[in-house]
C-alpha cells in the first residue's frame, strides 16, 4: 500500500506553520469523525481510525503551510486508515459466495425503480444545475442520510468507489469481489442514492 | 448484467450501461445499445446527468470541511 503523500511545505513564512501539535491536529477530529462514520457505518471503527490517524500525524511532526494543505494530508492518512478497517471488516465477512448476507432490498431495487417491461417506474426528471445545492449544509445532511441508508455492501462498495475515489480494480483486490460483482453494486447504490436524493431533496 | 443486449434496450438495460460506463469502457455492443436508446428517451438522459452528479457530490464530500 503506497504511503500517503506528505504535503508539507517548509517555505512559506506568511501562513506562520509551526510544527502541528495535538491542540491544532485536534482541530480535524470532527471532520475526520464525520468522514470515517460515513464509510466505515460503525463509530467504534471509526473512533479507532481516527485515533489512529491523529496519532500517525503527530507522530511525523512534520511542518505544513496552511489548513487546507493538514486536512487534505490527514484526509490521506485516513483514507488508509479506513481501507485497513474495511478489510479486515470483510474478512470476517466475504462479500461474495454468501448470497443469505444480502440484506433485504438489495437485490430488488432494480425491481422497485423498474416495471416490469423495464420502463421507469418514475421517471428520472431534469435536476436542473444541482451542484448549486453543494452551498446548502441540509444539502449535505441529505447526502449523508442516504448514503447511511443505503444496504451495507453496495453503500461499502459506493463509498470505496466514489468518496475514496479507488478504480474498481483495487475495490475488487481490497474486497476480493469479482469485477462484475463490483460493477452491480455499484450500480445498485447509484440507483437507490439517486432515488434518495430525488424523494428528499429534488423534489422537496 | 446486461446478459443479451437487443436492438434497442429497456430503460432498465440502458441504466446499468449508463452506470458502467462510469466503471469500464463499454463493448461496441453496448455503445450502440446506448446509441439508440439514450436519443429517444428523455429519462435516461436526465438518469445520465444524475449519474455525473452523483459522482461529483461525492467528490465534493470528500473535500469540504
Amino acid at each position: 500500500m503506497p504511503k500517503p503523500e506528505a504535503v508539507a511545505v517548509s517555505d512559506t513564512p506568511e501562513s506562520a506553520p509551526g510544527p502541528l501539535d495535538a491542540a491544532r491536529i485536534e482541530e480535524y477530529r470532527g471532520y475526520l469523525m464525520r468522514y470515517a462514520l460515513l464509510q466505515l457505518r460503525d463509530r467504534t471503527a471509526a473512533e479507532d481510525a481516527v485515533q489512529e490517524t491523529l496519532l500517525a500525524a503527530l507522530q511525523t511532526g512534520t511542518r505544513f503551510a496552511g489548513r487546507s494543505s493538514v486536512k487534505t494530508w490527514l484526509t490521506g492518512i485516513l483514507k488508509h486508515k479506513i481501507i485497513d478497517h474495511l478489510r479486515r471488516q470483510l474478512r470476517e465477512l466475504p462479500l461474495e459466495g454468501r448470497p443469505e448476507q444480502a440484506d433485504a432490498g438489495e437485490a430488488d431495487v432494480a425491481d422497485a425503480v423498474f416495471a416490469e417491461d423495464g420502463h421507469w417506474r418514475d421517471f428520472p426528471v431534469d435536476w436542473n444545475a444541482p451542484d448549486r445545492s453543494f452551498e446548502s449544509g441540509e444539502f449535505w445532511k441529505v447526502f449523508e442520510m442516504c448514503v447511511q441508508v443505503m444496504s451495507a455492501r453496495p453503500a461499502r462498495v459506493f463509498v470505496m468507489r466514489e468518496i475514496l475515489e479507488l478504480s474498481t480494480e483495487e475495490i475488487c483486490k481490497e474486497l476480493g469481489i469479482s469485477a462484475t460483482n463490483c460493477w452491480v453494486l455499484l450500480h445498485r447504490a447509484r440507483l437507490t442514492l439517486r432515488e434518495c436524493l430525488d424523494t428528499k431533496w429534488f423534489k422537496t | 448484467m446486461v446478459q443479451d443486449v437487443k436492438i434497442i434496450p429497456t430503460c432498465k438495460e440502458a441504466s446499468e450501461l449508463l452506470s458502467y460506463a462510469q466503471d469500464r469502457p463499454l463493448t461496441l455492443r453496448e455503445k450502440f445499445a446506448l446509441y439508440v436508446h439514450l436519443p429517444i428517451c428523455n429519462a435516461c438522459r436526465n438518469f445520465r446527468k444524475q449519474l455525473a452528479f452523483l459522482r461529483q457530490a461525492a467528490r465534493e464530500y470528500a473535500r469540504r470541511d
